[in-house]
């Protein structure tokens, strides 16, 4: 039973980091200096108390907690319901949440994956220098394959968002959860992330 | 009219089951889908086979025996109506129908198109009634009730236990047909005294029988042929992890 509460709670946890990195990403829009700069800023900000970086890395396993507390969960869940079904029915079940929930989580988890050998550690990236992210995407959204692929996580993520906030908030109790809210920041949050690597391979970020 | 049917067979709880297609003739479209398998099971019957067991009683959409699954959807293509209420003017006969019984492990297949739901029972046992003394029926005024509370109470309590919702639920969850049935009551006063610790036992058993989780799928609630929307999922979730008594 507490599965989906720490389904919701770590989700919020992960949806909270999402918004901020979709909005700080726009930042490319202001320039190298902006964008290279707030990456600078991310690593001194609180240095007196956790050192150069120790706030990134605090930040990092914080997510790593909750992306590994979300999929145990939704492995769990997923175990149960199958079990609670053996035989299946022979006409086929729809449903815009059994259809993309699952699949799209596996999606955006590979994609994670791939972001940060891209854009964090670099070494999938033509430029890959750590600290130059201005160029670094540049480089990287210059190749359209990888726009593509960029585009199909966001857009899975989009989904995910639109049902995961909703049920969220249902599963934590919210009576008046409004579906059109969900909808309105997953919208925001595909749009906001896929603005800059259309701007670059449109030539608008250089 | 004349359609043809593909429908679940199954000779007992043990037996394998499969799909066996027949035409049935002589269907008029007031003809409810209960009556289009009584006059199919009669011409089985005048034609030496076994008859196709199915669950049913009023057949006025109130007591909730009759849950098929039709064409994949739950009591059939029309909103808010029990397979008893559906009736054969909904189907295309150039289309077939599949019929299959309702698909859970805590559902075991009795015969044909008959499930075993005392599940349901297991879980209203655990904890779906006051266990506390409320006394005998007080005077009409002397408890007032909020009209939002009574409607809420009303809303929840028109769930019949028909299944549908556990049927539909790509999870094969009961959490509509237990949030109903835990929310009737936390909605009214002698339903206090127990609430959070009601919640928890529902939904403990519920997970014990061997139904899904809920994803808030919402499929149940497009199923329930009373219309019982997921908050009351919510308000039961509310009182699981926040009511303390
Ligand atoms: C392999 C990775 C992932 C898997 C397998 C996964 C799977 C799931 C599943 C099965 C659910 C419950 C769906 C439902 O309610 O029907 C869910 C909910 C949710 N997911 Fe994910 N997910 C993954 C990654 C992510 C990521 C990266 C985020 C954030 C960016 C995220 C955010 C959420 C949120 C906010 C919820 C709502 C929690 C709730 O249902 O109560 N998920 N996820
Ligand atoms: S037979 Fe009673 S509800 Fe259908």
């Amino acid at each position: 039973m507490g599965r989906k509460a720490v389904m919701a709670v770590t989700g919020i946890v992960l949806l909270a980091y999402v918004l901020v990195h979709m909005a700080a990403n726009l930042k490319a829009f202001a320039g190298r200096e902006s964008i290279d700069g707030y990456g600078h800023f991310l690593r001194e900000f609180l240095e007196p108390v956790f050192g150069y970086g120790g706030f990134v890395w605090i930040v990092r396993v914080v997510l790593l907690a909750a992306v590994v507390l979300h999929i145990a969960a939704a492995v769990s869940l997923t175990r149960q319901a199958r079990k609670a079904r053996p035989i299946p029915y022979a006409v086929k079940q729809g449903g815009y949440a059994a259809r993309t929930m699952r699949w799209g989580g596996v999606i955006i988890a590979l994609f994670v994956v791939y972001h940060i050998l891209d854009l964090t550690a670099g070494v999938l990236n033509p430029h890959g220098v750590p600290g130059e992210i201005h160029a670094s995407v540049v480089a990287g959204f210059s190749r359209w394959y990888v726009v593509a692929f960029y585009t199909l996580a966001v857009v899975s993520l989009g989904f995910h968002i639109r049902h995961g906030m909703w049920s969220a908030l249902r599963s934590l109790g919210a009576r008046t959860a409004a579906q059109p809210a969900a909808l309105a920041v997953a919208v925001a949050i595909t749009v906001g992330f896929l603005s800059v690597p259309y701007a670059v391979l449109l030539g608008v970020i250089r | 009219m004349k359609y043809t049917l593909r429908v679940w067979r199954q000779n007992g709880p043990d037996d394998r089951g499969r799909l066996v297609e027949y035409t049935v003739d002589g269907i008029t479209p007031d003809m409810s889908f209960l009556e289009m398998l009584d006059v199919l099971n009669e011409r089985l019957l005048l034609d030496g086979d076994e008859s196709i067991a199915f669950d049913h009683d009023c057949r006025e959409g109130i007591c909730g025996m009759c849950g098929l699954m039709i064409n994949g959807t739950a009591h059939g293509p029309q909103k808010a109506t029990t397979t008893c209420q559906l009736h054969m003017r909904e189907f295309d006969p150039r289309k077939p129908i599949t019929i299959e019984p309702w698909r859970a492990r805590p559902f075991p297949v009795v015969r044909d198109l008959v499930v075993d739901r005392s599940a349901l029972d297991r879980v209203i046992e655990s904890g779906g009634h006051v266990g506390v003394h409320a006394g005998a029926a007080p005077d009409a005024h002397a408890v007032p009730v909020p009209k939002p509370d009574a409607d809420r109470a009303f809303a929840a309590a028109a769930c019949i236990g028909c299944g549908a919702c556990v049927a539909a639920c790509p999870n094969g969850s009961a959490m509509l047909f237990t949030a109903a049935k835990a929310v009737h009551l936390a909605a009214l006063p002698p339903g206090q005294p127990e609430r959070g610790t009601r919640a928890l036992t529902m939904v403990q058993t519920q997970d014990d029988l061997g139904f899904g989780g809920c994803t808030q799928a919402g499929e149940c609630a497009t199923a329930c042929p009373k219309e019982i929307g997921t908050d009351v999922i919510a308000l039961l979730n509310r009182d699981v992890l926040w009511k303390v008594d």
